[in-house]
């Protein structure tokens, strides 16, 4: 498994993808909270990265697609599934080592921004005057939003060897997970139940986090979805069986 | 160490793509598996080596069932899949070492059989190229390096000389010789002079089910008639080729070159030498073809599967 995971994370670095994942992503994430007069921080006069914790998802909703949208569709298409399955190794095995690949390359993009967090504490007056807690949870939000979208991703890759309809269908999964059940409790049909439908989504749980209240109930939803998505990739190879 | 397939099914949806069949191989034989495309061969080493699973009956490796001992059953086995996938991007030696870790070999061990391997397959001077830069054959060596990086006690080959030039396939087949005298070896192909330049045993099946089984030298004398092609220069009348004793069938393909199905053992050449003479045909050539493999194959796979 280990030699699975790090010929993915080589095959990042030489196919630039992961170069690219990088430098997208921080480069917009640059942008918004520095250049565009919309968000960046220096006009909004607060010091706080909130710019980076609301967009971020955003962001991640179209680059995680794209890194693993390929990891089980290519597989499948040029035949070397059949390869990787009948070694020793499990399906489980291959689901994971290819998705903490792709979790480690999120993971891996998201820790320059930890500059971003020095120089807002630079700027703070006095120097330092930010919530670092708050901060310290929307870091370990953002973190497992990227599990659960790299999830997601994986999943998709999983069901067609088509790598642009898995990339489309993964983008569409990660923005309903993320805001759609959020948006839908808003509709006001629901009664007492919107609470409830909002909990479904990421969004509920997200927000909590970045209020730097780390709730046991708020991971174990980010993990549980994960472990359900990374389940339904384990069925669904497993179907070549049926 | 063995192989038993035992009353193996696969269906996929309502399609039977193998029917219950049976074959057993044993160590040191090297087994042909053989049968038109679309036969079930494919499918039988797909569930031979764990990555199908057997709708009914079972394989056993070395007395490990495939379904229960997966993991297991895939250290044992090498296998080289149908149309050879391989990661094109990587490097040759990397590659091998990427597959020789998935069987957790480790360090000098790794390093050493991979180097063995680079050299057994005659793939030196290529080792440090991409694999996507080399050539169909050179590719088919890879993929069978990596089948054996493992020391694998059984080798399923899923047809290794498909798309070779004639050289390469030879080198293949010397390749196949070379590394099997102390494995278990079945492959599939539909080449004929392959199974009796390599194999012990053939299997053929058709239709998903089991046509023949036994020696590849039994084989060859099962047939029932033999054949005798003739070539004229111009065509014929055949009508005295025809009432000859022992003639069951003429076919002709080309013009002035004729098949003829004559019972087995009946040398009917000097008859028709002497018809020849008699009505002035412009023979210009004759010849005796022993049944071979491949009439055999040809007979026994153009049967329509028995209701």
């Amino acid at each position: 498994m280990i030699q699975l995971f790090l010929k993915e994370v080589n095959s990042f670095l030489d196919s630039l993808i992961a170069y690219i994942v990088i430098a997208v992503f921080l480069t917009g994430m640059g942008l918004l909270m520095w250049v565009f007069p919309d968000t960046n921080v220096l006009d909004y006069g607060y010091a706080d990265m909130n710019t980076l914790f609301s967009l971020g998802p955003y962001v991640f909703m179209f680059l995680i697609p794209a890194i693993t949208m390929r990891m089980l569709a290519e597989e499948q298409k040029s035949g070397t599934m059949e390869l990787l399955l009948t070694r020793p190794l499990t399906d489980l095995q291959v689901i994971l080592a290819k998705y903490f690949a792709g979790f480690f390359l999120v993971v891996f993009s998201i820790l320059p921004t930890l500059i971003y967090y020095y120089s807002i504490h630079q700027l703070g007056n006095p120097v330092g005057n930010l919530d670092s807690a708050g901060i310290m949870g929307s870091y370990i939000g953002l973190i497992l939003l990227g599990g659960v979208f790299t999830s997601i991703g994986i999943f998709t890759s999983s069901l067609s060897e088509n790598q642009v309809v898995s990339f489309i269908v993964a983008v569409f999964l990660c923005f309903i997970v993320f805001s759609g059940f959020d948006s839908i409790s808003g509709i006001g049909v629901w009664g007492d139940k919107a609470l409830q439908i909002a909990q479904l989504g990421i969004l509920y749980h997200y927000d909590a986090m970045s209020r730097g209240l780390i709730d046991s109930r708020d991971v174990i939803y980010f993990v549980g979805v994960t472990a359900l998505m990374i389940l339904l990739t384990k069925l669904k190879m497993e179907s070549r069986k049926w | 160490m063995s192989v038993r397939v035992q009353n193996l099914t696969k269906t996929f949806g309502t399609q039977k793509a193998v029917d219950g069949i049976s074959f057993s191989v044993e160590k040191g034989e090297i087994l042909g598996f053989l049968g038109p495309n679309g036969a079930g061969k494919s499918t039988t080493m797909k569930i031979a080596t764990c990555y199908l699973s057997p709708t009914k009956g079972e394989v056993k490796i070395a007395d490990l069932d495939v379904v229960e001992n997966a993991i297991e059953v895939r250290k044992k086995v090498g296998y080289l899949p149908e149309h050879n996938p391989l990661y094109l991007e990587m490097y040759v030696h990397e590659y091998l070492r990427f597959i020789g870790g998935l069987h957790k070999m480790k360090g000098t061990q790794l390093n050493d059989r991979v180097s063995e391997m680079i050299d057994l397959c005659g793939i030196t001077e290529e080792q440090n190229k991409k694999i996507g830069a080399l050539s169909k054959g050179y590719r088919q060596r890879v993929g069978l390096a990596q089948s054996l990086v493992h020391d694998p006690e059984v080798l399923i080959l899923d047809e290794p000389t498909t798309g070779l030039d004639p050289n390469q396939i030879v080198e293949i087949r010397n390749l196949i010789k070379e590394v099997s005298k102390e494995k278990t070896v079945i492959f599939s192909t539909h080449i004929m002079q392959e199974v009796q330049a390599l194999c012990d045993r053939a299997v053929i099946i058709n239709h998903g089910e089991i046509v023949a089984d036994s020696k590849v030298t039994d084989l060859k004398g099962s047939n029932d008639f033999d054949l005798i092609k003739l070539e004229f220069k111009h065509s014929i009348n055949t009508a005295p080729l025809d009432a000859l004793k022992g003639i069951q069938e003429i076919f002709t393909t080309v013009e002035g070159i004729y098949e003829l199905k004559t019972d087995a053992g009946s040398d009917l050449r000097s008859e028709i030498l002497a018809l020849a003479a008699k009505y002035d045909w412009p023979l210009v050539g004759i010849q005796q073809v022993e049944g071979s493999l491949e009439e055999v194959f040809k007979e026994l796979t153009q049967k329509e599967v028995k209701e």
